[in-house]
């Protein structure tokens, strides 16, 4: 399975594709940032892929000079029982990435968390709100230099009385 | 004449409200995570908390005079705690249960109120992750003892329940 994915893939998006890693089994594809809703779409419609099932989407901060960010696609097809791993590049100072809810309605949330935690805007998003932490909130704390005991502050308190 | 002597007993009007009060605590379940199972254990037929007189757990807070504060508050639910601590009437007593509540527990991070003591008065801190449902009753039974003695919420001393093991 593995092989038939990377050659379609290549086949259709030879210019997307950065680098292709397979660990164990697993297929890790890391695709160029403004092409990913176009390979996402692809493989959710191919009839023989069909990664119909959006599992997660996660952020990662790597805390280097360039390329700090990453945001991670787990992808499942039902039909074949088979697990992919989209990767996407982010630079600090060019924090956006194309949103993929328009290809799986599932990554509202996900990408809502991956705002939250890492600051990362995704465009064309149809609600990018906070959904931890509180609304008011500047912060995002997933990020390396967010202290773990948070910014003394930041979160009020109820007053005690 | 009838002779009442067998019928009555005497007190004071004070220790006859105490006694109410003590023996009736309707606690208000603030379970907000793995504590609440065992603060549904201490309310079922095993540990059976209605042999004190609290079997009654009311969902409302205007309905109750005790809350038990089970599991992990972090800053955004903290508001909600202090909301519905202040839709209760007085007396109001307060229980920490378990070790995120007391102190934020293994949870030193940056979203969870490291003690509950920083927005609510706390009367006894029951310790554990999560404690025996024993040990809840034994927190139970020296907010009791608190309202015997006549004391007001969250005035006098704390008290701090220790761990026991069942063997």
């Amino acid at each position: 399975m593995n092989q038939r994915i990377i050659e379609k893939l290549k086949t259709h998006f030879a210019d997307s594709i950065i680098s292709v890693n397979e660990f164990r089994e697993e297929l890790t594809i890391v695709v160029k940032k403004n092409d990913i809703v176009k390979v996402c779409q692809f493989l959710r419609d191919d009839e023989e892929l069909k990664f119909d099932s959006l599992r997660d989407v996660c952020g990662v901060d790597h805390y280097r000079p360039e390329e700090r960010y990453e945001v991670v696609y787990n992808l499942y097809s039902l039909k074949n029982k088979f697990r992919i791993r989209l990767k996407v590049r982010v630079e600090e100072n060019d924090i956006h990435v194309p949103s993929v809810t328009c290809v799986w309605e599932s990554a509202d949330w996900a990408e809502r968390e991956a705002y939250d935690m890492f600051g990362i805007l995704f465009d064309n998003h149809p609600d990018l709100r906070r959904i931890y932490m509180p609304e008011g909130f500047e912060y995002h704390p997933l990020r390396k230099e967010f202290p773990l005991m948070g910014i003394p502050g930041s979160l009020p308190l109820p007053r005690k009385n | 004449m009838a002779d009442f002597s067998d019928l009555l007993v005497f007190t004071k009007l004070d220790e006859l409200i105490k006694f109410a009060r003590k023996n009736s605590l309707w606690p208000m379940p603030m379970g907000i995570s793995c504590c609440a199972i065992e603060m549904m254990a201490f309310a079922g037929p095993r540990f059976d908390v209605s042999r004190f007189g609290s079997e009654a757990f009311r969902f409302s807070p205007r309905q109750s005079d005790l809350m038990i504060v089970a599991g992990t508050v972090t800053y955004k639910m903290s508001h909600v705690v202090r909301k519905i601590y202040d839709q209760m009437p007085d007396p109001k007593w307060v229980i920490a249960m378990g070790a995120c509540t007391s102190s934020g527990g293994m949870y030193r991070s940056y979203s969870v109120v490291q003690g509950i003591d920083q927005f609510i008065p706390v009367d006894v801190y029951v310790a554990g992750c999560p404690p025996r449902p024993d040990n809840l009753l034994k927190g139970l039974m020296e907010i009791q003892k608190k309202i015997a003695r006549g004391e007001k919420p969250g005035q006098k001393e704390k008290i701090y329940i220790e761990e026991t093991f069942q063997v």
